[in-house]
């Protein structure tokens, strides 16, 4: 009966938090940049104003373009319900280990594509390419992250990974260090943030998740902005559930607990959003094609990670 | 019985085409009879999965065969899984026939050749000797060879069979000497024999190495696989559907009726081999299938990769068994088949479709075509279903089995051998980067071919194909839903298949029937029921709320495209431009991509023009240099066709006399 709860509760929590904390990135990065900054309810702001204007649609479009964005915000919210965030005792957590988390980002990416494709354009088509050129090597980077974390937990379930961590049956390894980096780099990928993409760019040859949804206005665009933001949530969790999981309430726990966990959630997330917003604002945007290497990079540090664990067995 | 005279209904079919070609609606008629005949097999095979384990089935045995062998068959579990797997996409094929077959170039060469390579293929699954193995395997070739050369005016379908024929005869040359090494010195060559047969580890090795090669060649495993972007494309797109998506698992079935079911030892240094070649296969697939602009030579190369997947499960559950790891050999063998299963469902739907986009547009070239959602909905909506479950989105079946290889592989480290744990986590990249390659490949294919602006008058003007095609391509597309959806009714049934194979079976649902939780309790589960209905729950929601506090209006406009309106259909991406990243960051290692950029000088009326050049680092590397061999060797010894009729007495004389000396030696 709790595991229901929470589950209904984390479903509405990770959808009402996730516009404000992209307003904090926002926010942070409009203070380091000298400027006072739109409030950070902002985005709820422009979700609201967003829902109230009709929509454009090209005559070119099929479709597949009306109902693509109602898909991918469902797919991403639902792999940020499934995720576990300030308990892991609820209802949904075994309906999907972390390889279907990946399955279904990368539904909502698939479909977001074929939105980019669908009026015939030519900006469509180039955010569409870039964007599963990304995800051809970020997606395989997450998955050999998994792979290692697997191997070091016994386990792909998050809330058993989350419940090996806190039992403390492993202490400070090398491969989760070199699975963290390798996390965080994909992350940056997948949410387009500097330096892959920069998600305020609207007019640049060098745009690729904005230039996807060039065609889209009004409600559509709304979901698509939130499932941006949802994803950008999912991930700051997927990083504090899978490595730092200290807080996280486990089944049977009281409410205190679960209330603990609530207020460690909200302190690492907004703690990694004013980071983010931070490193945002000190880096510049790489080359595209610059973009391989970074993720390539990210790739060769999870499968490093997995190994040195035979290594530093061996040893 | 069923089977037999099914077989015999094959026959009789084949037959009567050649007899009665003349006739009208013969086609449409041949193709209702294959189609009655596969379902026919379907069922039965069904029947024999349900029932297995309650009695022993007797080998049949009739009188035919070599004179001093009859013809034994046997229908045990495993042969009636891929009864079922073989015959239900070979039935959407004929149902497809139906509408299809009389409008494909030389119709009358198509339709009689048709049930004789499902007679092929059905012979090799319920073979119980060598013989009728090996006979009904060329039946299956040869049948499908001159399929594949039914268009014998193009040029470059007689090159397809050239390079179709000399490979099928390597399969069948390897796979001859794999019998014999089997049968052992007394000929015994029924397969209750060779179970029971002892050979030294020297024959062992060659056995696997043999079949290897052989079943490989006809599954398309890398570096044998150049036969299958040609002659697949080359044949009628029901025929291609059944040779990519049947005839490459007749080959998985022969190896797995060698490698776990007569040979049971095995050892797991050969699965580790059979996982690096699935993980090669996997990956260079699915780069090549980017790299294609023929959306039929595309599915094939993509069939390569799926190819690789089944390999790299197949490769698993052998080194699992051979470490006594046998839940996990379990586990992985259900994945591979689950994975048979899938593929021979989704590819058959995505060349049908292809066939519906030729007979609709007449082109492949994904260049040439475009906008086809709006004007094929029905083609489009199944293919875009496929597309999904190719690419192994969640809740489609396509994600679950490659969710168990996953699984498995994530196991693989539990093989204490530096080898294996080493070994895994490359096949681990290799594995997810063939992922999501395919994932890309398949937005390529469906986005340039079904979205956009038509890039062609044809695609302009096409239009929606017959009914009986239609639904040919949508039961496969429900199907994908369906097998994606309740899963542990999949691999229930698959474990039941596998036990006597890998001597366990899977405990199938630990946690109740709509949770998929194959290792243990704890090691992580997925359940498509829950996703699937969550995610309806969260759609319903996300509907009412944004129209409950949204507007509804909607305004037809022309593009946006940051104002640089372009009405020049040709600015829309195209195949080759989606996959420059890609082919700029691995093709350009892999295949040489070049691409040179010509710009006139200012002021020039001459266009600019693009050219992209690639080689095949297979062909050209490896294939191209054994054909320089042969030829140089045909050259040193041509002289010997010119010689005297005393010289060649005298060099049978010589010949005789070396046998004599080997035979003598023999004797020692």
């Amino acid at each position: 009966m709790m595991a229901f709860l929470f589950g209904l509760i984390h479903t509405g929590l990770v959808l009402a938090a996730a516009p404000l904390v992209t307003g904090i990135v926002r926010l942070t990065k409009a203070r380091l940049q000298g400027r006072r900054g739109a409030s950070v309810v902002q985005p709820y702001r422009d979700l609201w104003r967003l829902l109230q204007k009709e929509s454009v649609i090209a005559e070119s479009a099929s479709w597949l373009f009306r109902i693509a964005p109602y898909l991918i915000f469902v797919a991403v919210w639902l792999a940020a319900t499934i995720m576990p965030t300030f308990t892991t005792d609820m209802i949904l957590t075994p309906a999907a280990d972390l390889i279907a988390l990946v399955a279904l980002l990368g539904t909502a990416r698939f479909f977001t594509a074929l939105a980019g494709l669908d009026a015939g354009t030519a900006f469509g088509g180039l955010g569409s390419s870039r964007e599963m050129f990304i995800a051809s090597i970020g997606e395989p980077a997450m998955l050999m992250v998994i792979f290692s974390l697997s191997l070091l937990t016994h386990t792909t379930s998050p809330a058993h990974m989350v419940a090996y961590v806190l039992g403390g049956h492993i202490g400070i390894e090398v491969s989760a260090g070199l699975a963290l980096a390798a996390m965080v780099m994909v992350a940056i990928a997948e949410n387009g943030r500097i330096p892959i993409d920069n998600p305020t760019t609207h007019l640049e040859l060098t745009m690729i998740h904005e230039a996807m949804v060039l065609e889209y206005s009004g409600r559509h665009l709304a979901l698509l902005e939130a499932a941006g933001m949802v994803r950008l949530l999912l991930f700051m969790s997927i990083i504090s559930c899978l490595f730092f999981p200290w807080g996280i309430a486990g089944a049977d726990s009281g409410l205190t607990d679960v209330v603990v966990g609530l207020l460690a959630w909200a302190g690492k997330v907004g703690f990694m959003a004013v980071v983010l917003g931070y490193f945002e604002s000190m880096l510049a945007k790489m080359r595209v094609f610059l973009i391989a290497d970074f993720l390539g990079g990210a790739l060769l540090l999870a499968l490093l990670a997995t190994i040195f664990l035979y290594v530093s067995e061996a040893v | 019985m069923i089977i037999g005279t099914a077989l015999a209904g094959f026959l009789v079919l084949g037959l009567s085409a050649i007899l009665f070609y003349r006739f009208s609606h013969v086609h449409e008629l041949i193709y209702a009879g294959c189609l009655l005949v596969t379902a026919l097999l379907v069922g039965d095979g069904l029947w024999h999965i349900v029932q297995s384990g309650q009695e022993e089935i007797p080998a049949l045995i009739l009188p035919f065969g070599l004179p001093w062998l009859h013809a034994h068959f046997r229908l045990d579990s495993l042969s009636a899984f891929f009864l079922v797997a073989i015959n239900f996409p070979a039935a959407l094929a004929s149902l497809f026939g139906i509408g299809y077959g009389g409008h494909v170039p030389h119709s009358s060469r198509v339709t009689p050749l048709f049930p004789l390579f499902l007679f092929g293929m059905n012979g090799v699954l319920i073979a119980d000797d060598a013989f009728v193995f090996l006979v009904s395997w060329e039946f299956m070739s040869l049948s499908s060879w001159l399929l594949v050369l039914s268009d014998h005016t193009n040029a470059e379908a007689r090159r397809a069979a050239m390079v179709y024929l000399v490979m099928a005869v390597f399969g069948t040359f390897c796979l001859l000497p794999a019998f014999g090494l089997l049968a052992g010195p007394e000929g015994a060559y029924s397969f209750a024999a060779m179970r029971t047969a002892h050979l030294s580890p020297v024959a062992g090795a060659l056995v696997v190495l043999l079949a290897l090669m052989g079943a490989g060649s006809k599954a398309g495993l890398v570096p044998l696989h150049v036969w299958l972007p040609l002659a697949h494309p080359a044949a009628p797109s029901h025929v291609s559907a059944l040779m990519s998506g049947v005839m490459t698992k007749v080959a998985i079935y022969g190896l797995i009726r060698i490698l776990y079911d007569l040979r049971s030892d095995v050892g797991w240094q050969w699965g580790f081999v059979l996982m690096v070649l699935g993980a090669i296969a996997a990956a260079l697939g699915v780069l090549y299938a980017l790299m294609q602009r023929d959306l039929k030579t595309l599915l094939a190369y993509s069939t390569v990769e799926n190819v690789g997947i089944i390999f790299i499960a197949l490769g698993l559950a052998l080194a699992f068994r051979d470490h006594g790891e046998i839940a996990l050999s379990a586990l992985s063998m259900v994945a591979a088949l689950y994975h048979v299963v899938n593929h021979a469902l989704f590819k058959s739907l995505l060349f049908l479709g292809s066939g519906a986009i030729l007979q609709a547009t007449g082109e492949r070239n994904l260049d040439k075509l475009g906008g086809l959602l709006n004007r094929m909905p029905v083609t489009g909506f199944t293919f875009l279903i496929g597309a999904c479950a190719i690419s192994a989105l969640p809740p489609l079946n396509g994600f679950v089995s490659e969710w168990l290889v996953f699984q498995s592989l994530f196991k693989g480290p539990t093989v204490a051998h530096w080898a294996m744990r080493f070994g895994v986590p490359v096949v681990g990249v290799a594995m997810a980067l063939a992922a999501a390659f395919a994932a890309t490949c398949f937005v390529r294919a469906f986005g340039i071919a079904f979205l956009g602006r038509p890039r062609s008058p044809q695609a302009q003007n096409a239009r929606e194909v017959p009914l009986s095609m239609q639904i040919a391509m949508a039961i496969p597309a429900f199907l994908c839903l369906f097998l994606g959806v309740f899963p542990v009714m999949v691999t229930t049934g698959i474990a039941t298949v596998v036990e006597p194979l890998v001597r366990v079976k899977l405990p199938a649902a630990v946690l109740g029937w709509p949770w998929l939780s194959p290792v243990s309790l704890t090691a992580g589960s997925y359940s498509a029921t829950m996703v699937l209905l969550t995610g309806i729950g969260l759609m319903i929601t996300t509907l009412l709320v944004v129209h409950h506090f949204g507007t509804r209006k909607i305004r037809r406009a022309p593009a946006w495209d940051c104002g640089h309106r372009e009405d020049i259909v040709n600015a829309q991406y195209s195949a080759d431009s989606f996959s420059q990243p890609l082919r700029r960051v691995f093709g350009s290692v892999v295949f040489r991509a070049r691409e040179e950029v010509e710009m006139p000088p200012p002021g020039a009326l001459t266009p600019a023009r693009f050219r992209l050049s690639m080689i095949d680092p297979v062909w050209d590397g490896l294939y191209v240099n054994i054909v320089r061999v042969v030829d140089a060797i045909a050259d040193r010894v041509n002289f010997l066709q010119f010689l005297t009729v005393r010289r060649y007495l005298l060099m049978m004389f010589l010949t005789l006399v070396l046998l004599l000396l080997v035979v003598a030696v023999r004797q020692q």
